[in-house]
């Protein structure tokens, strides 16, 4: 064991194992360009179909029902299947990380907006604010922080599974997990998940605290 | 992508053994994560500097990929079974243990203390008035916990023990993307059921609920009661 994290640690700190293409650091900007962007896409498509249902109350049975059958959904068979259907193109990655993180968008998004109490809202109405005004100005701000939470959420679920882009021939850390287990090579597995480990903390660190920012003067129960 | 629809028959039994192949990875880390989130939990619930360590280190947990996990523990549990059971009971416990430590927060302090003044000894009370009163929010959380390993133990195929995610590989390595439909439909299949099944258990244990309780939004995996639960009932 001792002998295992003494070799770990050398893979890790050794130069050449950092540069070149092949090289950790390159890695790691894969990983996180396919994080980053499946991450982007699920919000761009989750947020405003989470906040709709949370504004007109329709479709919350969907919203509900729709995160666990996004947690259901083998992401191994979803990346195969797209990859067969297809061919050879990073899109089964994005894919199968979209529908990943798509569902926890939506239901944390619902549940924030579903839990913005009512009197709040008929008060915003009796005060002569509209439909529109009501969403950004009273229900938004007060779901963002279980929006935020789910974002996160979603982050590190993606950044954890991203490594699947190794399975159909891409890159990211999950290539040292994969070429680790083919040549049973121990250290290098180690080192992949480690590292991806890593980054979906420091991801989620990062989210954290751009929350906090957006939340500087608001009182304490608004957290 | 063509499906070739003769292939399910051809397969039926295949298909079964996956499936039993399959719960029988899934259950009992549930299980065994159950049996190891509860004691923990109620530490954190009672010892408050422990609460963030315990709450932490099951987040960590969840950080690291599923198939690395797998791996990690070869050279510890070798090829076998408890390799994918014991990776996925960690999944399992970053769910079940915060769950049951919301559970037991939210139990109304005048329960307890209502409890105690009776002359009831904690431990009793803990078994008698709080883990009964926290058990829809555990529950909850049992029901994402099976649902997740559900869907999890197809990533222990890479070790040997990965039920229906074998229909995966096969597809993949074959180019053949009818086992992998199979797979992924069989998948979502088992999940719901077992979920219905939960769903099923946590009437039967909660009789004081009955009537009263709906289903919460935020924290049950499948929503609410299958209408054929509700035609039982009926009956």
């Amino acid at each position: 064991m001792l002998e295992l994290l003494k070799n770990l640690a050398s893979w890790l700190t050794s130069p050449a194992q950092w540069s070149g293409p092949e090289g950790i650091a390159a890695r790691v900007l894969e990983h996180l360009e396919y994080s980053v962007l499946a991450t982007l896409a699920a919000a761009v498509i989750a947020l405003p179909v989470g906040l709709l249902i949370g504004h007109t109350g329709r479709g919350a049975f969907l919203a509900v029902n729709l995160s666990s059958f996004g947690r259901a959904l083998p992401t191994v068979g979803l990346v195969t299947l797209v990859f067969l259907a297809g061919g050879l193109s990073v899109w089964p990655v994005y894919v199968s990380l979209v529908a990943l993180a798509v569902p926890v968008i939506i239901t944390n998004t619902y549940a924030g907006m579903a839990a913005v109490d009512p009197e709040v809202k008929d008060a915003a109405k009796g005060v002569g604010l509209r439909g529109r005004q009501i969403l950004w100005q009273v229900e938004l701000p007060l779901a963002l922080p279980l929006i935020m939470t789910g974002v996160r959420l979603a982050t590190v679920q993606v950044v954890a599974t991203a490594t699947i882009a190794a399975y159909v021939s891409f890159g990211g850390l999950g290539r040292y997990v994969f070429d680790g287990l083919a040549q049973r090579d121990l250290v290098q597995v180690l080192g992949g998940a480690a590292l991806v480990a890593v980054l979906a903390v420091v991801a989620d660190l990062a989210l954290g605290g751009l929350t906090r920012l957006l939340f500087r003067g608001r009182p304490a129960t608004a957290r | 992508m063509t499906i070739e629809w003769g292939w399910f028959p051809d397969h039926a039994d295949e298909m079964i053994r996956l499936t039993a192949d399959h719960l029988a990875t899934a259950v009992p880390a549930v299980l065994l994560g159950l049996l190891i989130a509860l004691p923990l939990a109620v530490l954190a619930h009672r010892v408050r500097p422990l609460r963030a360590f315990v709450l932490g280190a099951s987040n960590i947990l969840y950080t690291i990929p599923s198939l690395a996990f797998f791996v990690l523990l070869l050279p510890v549990t070798g090829l076998t079974r408890t390799t994918a059971i014991v990776g996925l009971t960690a999944y399992t416990l970053v769910v079940l243990v915060r769950n049951t430590v919301e559970g037991l927060d939210a139990v109304p302090v005048k329960a307890r203390e209502a409890s105690r003044a009776m002359g009831t000894k904690p431990l009793r009370t803990l078994l008698t008035v709080e883990l009964p009163l926290a058990l829809p929010v555990i529950m909850a959380g049992v029901r994402v916990a099976t649902v997740m390993s559900i869907s999890l133990v197809s990533v222990a195929s890479y070790i040997g023990y990965g039920g229906l995610g074998q229909l995966f590989t096969d597809g993949f390595q074959r180019n053949f993307p009818t086992p992998v439909v199979a797979g992924v439909v069989l998948t979502l299949l088992l999940a719901l059921v077992a979920d219905a099944l939960l769903v099923t258990v946590q009437w039967l244990c909660t009789p004081w609920r009955r009537g009263t309780a709906r289903p919460r939004a935020a924290t049950s995996p499948f929503g609410k009661l299958p209408a054929a639960l509700k035609l039982w009932k009926r009956a």
